[in-house]
Formats: structure tokens, sequence, C-alpha cells
């Protein structure tokens, strides 16, 4: 993979391991249960002004008194007057988040770490496959792909959750489809309302003509749908070169410096999260690795 | 001795060895710390010293996998001791540090960073294992697109006294990673002991200055053919001996390897390796908040693979068991560290196989990985 530039990020301090830059929390969008997404805003307007992302970066956000979680962005990389972090509520820091009120303040490092190729993948089709809080980091992406339409060949996003209730992002869908996006939906249990598909991402892959020379796979979500999800792209041929992948581990310093990220070679936080398939392959199939 | 001429950068030349003394005295006048090998509480740290007479003199260290006496055998020399637990990594990345501290101010933050002057440090007796351990978290800690300002500040003011390795220890291996015994470069002076004098090597012009009027004559043919004798015999009585000819291939390749699962029934996940360990640089930052959660101070600590919580996420633990932690560790110091910095994160000091509790040998382990799977 062509090593990507990435931009020293804007909101760290040089001088000051791990000391974060300061941003307001504009507005709270619940999302689904337990899922909200944070709007802030950096409070210094030249950090805010000179703060740009790549579809895909992520964020660490600082709660004093709990610690740094790595949140992938989830906004439009265009809208320079505010951050979007959709963030599930699930450990520490994540739950100290949860009780955040509009006006509180959070740290704020990054961005970081690599981000999906929109820009290589113009006059291609893209099949983005992503389950569960897999979407919000896509999300840039899929923006970025509405804003530049005309650029790219067939866009599928494969979009799959638990039930309908953990179903991210619903009320732009239509959007999306209006822009000739092909949004396809499934869960893993229906209820007593749902008529769409149901099933695991991966099982839904056989529906979709997919040409292989042509086609690139972007996927994120739980580690199990990846792997699935790259077995079903391989077995239509799609080369290694075409799937890219967002991964997670635990993340502290976001700067390949701390070793928690670590798979094989890697820092997920700065040769990652967004990974070409080729370069994980060789780690792909050991256990626990 | 005359002391007529001023010794150039690279040249040896030959002191007394009460005039250490002397040269200890200067780099403390100069705002060092001088630091090196001490006897203290019955075994071997790295502490502050201030003589000669503070170094173990008379001392060697007795070291089997699982295993470390410290035995006072009389002999004359200062620097015979190999190193215990602690290593110099403890002053250039210490365990715990202060990263800022926050109050609560309405609904912001206010930042303080610590006020604590930079350390200016005179490391007196650094092995050439050591010093390569210093020079590979360098490596790790000043990359070009990332500088550990920490690591950085204390790093540019060491002043680094090496001294050759003429009595090796029983988990010792570093000639089979081609790092010592006898050091080769990154020193501002380096110490050869023979029975009745020094060897000093310039290696910066700091060195140099220091130097001046300390009574001094060029080494002779003789006394450099003496040293050069005493560091062969020593790569010759390495406790242990390891083959990287096939690393980091041999571990890469095999992953998978059944006997991964055998050493991880035996490593009790103790952290210890990691803790003296010289290369290994991974940390955690964690906050110690005020009961009224109004203040809180964000410390660095010093991390672990071995640790549950290291690779733990909103998924759950990447490495849940034994096997895939001490994998992750070897994989890392003898494969992955290789592609990621260029060398091997292994110095072969022999502390982890000294101080694991349980006597794991990772020059017994790594050969292991070539038997065949049954």
């Amino acid at each position: 993979m062509v090593a990507q530039q990435i931009a020293r990020p804007v909101a760290i301090h040089p001088d000051h391991l791990l000391q974060p830059q300061w941003a307001e929390v504009l507005s709270i969008t619940h999302e689904i249960n337990d899922v909200s997404t944070y709007w802030i805003k950096f409070t210094d307007p030249a950090i805010q002004k000179a703060y740009t992302f790549q579809p895909g970066q992520f964020n660490m956000i600082y709660m004093p008194g709990f610690g740094e979680s790595a949140i992938s962005i989830c906004s439009d990389p265009n809208d320079h007057t505010k951050i979007g972090h959709s963030v599930r509520f699930v450990g520490n820091v994540t739950n100290a988040i949860g009780r955040l009120k509009v006006g509180d303040t959070v740290g704020l490092r990054g961005p970081f770490g690599t981000y999906w190729p929109v820009k290589e993948l113009e006059g291609k089709d893209v099949l983005i496959a992503c389950g569960g809080i897999g979407l919000p980091p896509l999300r840039p992406a899929i923006y970025h792909i509405l804003r530049n339409r005309e650029k790219y060949g067939k866009v599928i996003l494969l979009y799959g959750a638990r039930t309908p209730a953990d179903l991210m992002y619903t009320n732009e869908f239509d959007e999306w489809r209006k822009a000739n996006i092909d949004v396809e939906i499934t869960v893993d249990r229906g209820d007593s309302n749902w008529s769409g598909r149901v099933g695991v991402v991966p099982m839904w892959f056989y529906q979709f003509r997919i040409d292989p020379r042509k086609t690139a796979v972007l996927t994120c979500g739980p580690e199990i749908m990846i792997r699935f999800v790259i077995y079903e792209a391989l077995a239509r041929r799609v080369p290694l070169e075409s799937i890219f992948v967002s991964l997670e581990r635990n993340m502290k310093c976001g700067q390949g410096s701390c070793g928690h990220c670590q798979l094989g070679p890697y820092f997920i936080c700065k040769d990652g999260p967004v990974f070409r398939f080729d370069a994980l392959q060789p780690f792909f199939n050991v256990e626990e690795f | 001795m005359p002391n007529e001429h001023r010794p150039e950068i690279g040249s040896t030349i030959v002191i007394e060895k009460a005039a250490l003394n002397s040269i200890l005295s200067r780099l403390r006048e100069k705002g060092y710390e001088t630091v090196g090998p001490r006897v203290k509480n019955d075994t071997l740290v790295y502490a502050a010293i201030e003589r000669l007479d503070d170094l173990p003199h008379g001392y060697i260290t007795e070291q089997e996998a699982g295993h470390f006496r410290l035995v006072n055998t009389g002999h004359s020399r200062y620097f015979d001791a190999i190193p215990g637990a602690q290593s110099w990594k403890q002053f250039l990345f210490p365990s715990r540090i202060e990263l800022f501290s926050l109050r609560q101010n309405s609904n912001h933050w206010e930042t303080s960073s610590p006020q604590s002057k930079t350390p200016a440090y005179a490391f007196i007796g650094v092995r050439a294992c050591e010093l390569a351990a210093i020079q590979i978290q360098d490596n790790i800690f000043m990359r070009p697109d990332f500088n550990d300002p920490i690591y950085r500040a204390r790093r540019e003011h060491v002043f680094i006294l090496s001294v050759d390795c003429m009595n090796p220890a029983g988990t010792c291996f570093c000639a089979s990673m081609g790092t010592g015994p006898r050091v080769k470069a990154g020193f501002d002076l380096n110490l050869t002991e023979l029975e009745d004098v020094f060897l000093l090597t310039i290696g910066s012009e700091i060195a140099r200055d220091l130097l001046k009027g300390i009574p001094s004559e060029p080494a002779s043919a003789f006394l450099l053919r003496n040293a050069d004798q005493a560091l062969e015999r020593a790569a010759s009585q390495m406790g242990r001996t390891l083959d990287t000819s096939n690393l980091p291939e041999l571990v890469l390749n095999n992953l998978d390897h059944p006997h991964w699962q055998e050493v991880g029934s035996r490593c009790l996940s103790c952290t210890n390796c990691t803790q003296v360990c010289p290369t290994c640089f991974c940390w955690d930052a964690v906050d110690q908040m005020s009961l009224d959660g109004k203040e809180t101070r964000r410390e660095r600590v010093w991390d672990s693979c071995f640790n549950p919580g290291y690779s733990y996420q909103a998924g759950g633990n990447t490495r849940p068991t034994i096997r895939s932690r001490y994998r992750q560790w070897l994989s890392h110091k003898l494969g992955t560290w290789k592609q990621q910095n260029g060398t091997l994160g292994c110095v072969g000091c022999g502390r982890c196989i000294t101080w694991c509790p349980v006597g794991i040998d990772l020059t017994k382990e790594i050969p292991m990985l070539q038997e065949e799977a049954h």
C-alpha cells in the first residue's frame, strides 16, 4: 500500500505528552439505546479553524479523571464548524462521556491514523459492508462519495445491526438512496414490525453482482463480521488490494508510542486503523494475535 | 604519570583507578547527577554515587534462570558485578511520571504542567548491552514523526561513561545478539578495567574537556592487547547463546506453534520480564483524581503486554490467554520489532531470564520453535 500522507495532528501539544486541547459540547443527538452523537467544537477558534480530518480517522477524547478513549469521527469532513463522534457507552470513559451535557468541556487530541482511500477509489464501484458501531467511521466516507457521486460507479452500503432498534442514522438513508447509493439493511433478529432482511452482513453478499475487477470493499464492524466479509469478498475474486479494513484495538497514545494497539509489526493507531487487506493477511488467521 | 598531552576523540588513555574520583566530582561540579551500580539492601541497584568506593568493589553477581545472588569475592575490580533488575531505562523513561494536572473551574479545566527541572544524569558504568538498549529506546521515543518530550529532554542531557564487560554472568548472551561485551559507539567516555588501571577511550568533546588536567598517558600497545584478550575471553564465557541467523523469520513463521502453549502453561504473566527489560517501552496513562472530583493528575506509568488489561477494549480482550500474551512479548522482541525499528528488540542482557520467577529462558524457548509440531 502506498504510504498515506498523514498530516501532523492539529490538536496535540508537541511539548506536553497527552495534553489535550479543549472542546465544548454543542449538541447531543440520541442515536440508539446506548449510542449518542456528540457534536463538539474547539474552545480555541484558531484550532477549530486549522482542524481538518480524513474519512476514517479518529480522535482521542479525554474525560478528566477517567482517561481517554479512541473515537472515530463520524461527521462530514467538509463541515469545519463542528466535529461529530458517535459514542457507545460501554466502559469507564465512554460512560463518563454519556453523562456530558451541552456546554460541558472535553479534552481532545487528534486527528490520528490512516483513512479510507476515497480519492484512490474514484472510478471504482464501492461496496461498504459494516455492522453495528462500524458505520460511524464510514459515514465521513459516505458523505465524501455523496458530494462526489459522479466520480464513483455503483455504490452499495450493506449495513447490519442486531435488531431494528440498533440501526443508526436511519433518518439519512432516504437521502443516501436519492443520491443513488444502494442502501441495504439487515438485522440479526427482526421484531414484529420488521419486514426487511434478517441475517448477518456477510450472508447477503450473494445478492450483489459485484465486478471484482473494479469493486473496492470497505469494511468495519465486529471482528468476526470483518472476517467473514473478507471471506465473501475473496470468494468473489476481489483482490486483496481492493479490500480495506478498519480495525479496533486498545489505544492510549494515538502516536505509535505506548504499544497497546500493536498487531504484528503495526501500531493500529498510526499504521491503521484503516489497512489495505494485503498488509493484514499474514496475521489475519493467527488466533489471539 | 606525566601530563603533557590532551588526548583526541577516539584515543585511549590510561589513568590510575583513583583518578575516577576526580572525574566523578568534576561531573557533579558541572551539574550532573552521577548514578551508577551500588550495593543497597544486599542487592545491586543503580543509584547516586559520589566516589569510586560507592561502586561494588570486589563483588560479582551469580545469575541463572530465576536466580540472582550478589557475592563479595574480594577481587580488586569495581565493574565486575553484572547488573541486577534495574536498568538505565528508569532514568530516561521513569516508571511513573506526572504528565499534567487539571483543576476544575466551573465547566472547564485549567491545565498545569509539572514544574520540576529535567535532571541531567551522568551514567557511570553502562555496559555494551545496556548502551545498545538505550539506542533502541532512542529509536522508539525519538522518531522523526514523534518525539516523546520527557524522554528526549532527559536523553539530551545524559553523559554516558560506558564500561567494557569483562566478566559476563550466567544468563548473558550479548555476544550472540552482537551488542557486546565490547562497547563500540555512543559513549562520552568508555572505560576498560584492567587489574591496576582504567583505560579510557574518549568519545566526545565534553569528555575531552572533563579530562583536562587529570594525570594520564596514552595507553600502551601492551595494555590495549591485554584489554583485547580479556574481552575475547569474556565473549567466549557467555552463560547463554542464541542463534539469531534465522530471526525474525523463525518466530513469525511459527506463530501457531504448539510450543507457545507449553511456555504459556509455565508463565505466570507476572510482568517481571517486561519491567526488567531495558528495551520494553510500553506505557499507560492513568488519572489520579481527588476525592471531590475537582482535581486530577495525569501520570504515565510502565505497562506490560502481560497485563490482562493491556489489550482490553470494548469488544473484549484481544489476548485473553497467557499463551497469546507470552507470544506477543517474544514475537515482538525477536520478530516484529525488526520491521518496526530495523533491529531486534533484545540486546542479550539476560535480565528476563534471571528475574523470571519460574525461570523461563528465551534462549531455550526459541530453539523449540524449530522442532516439528507433533
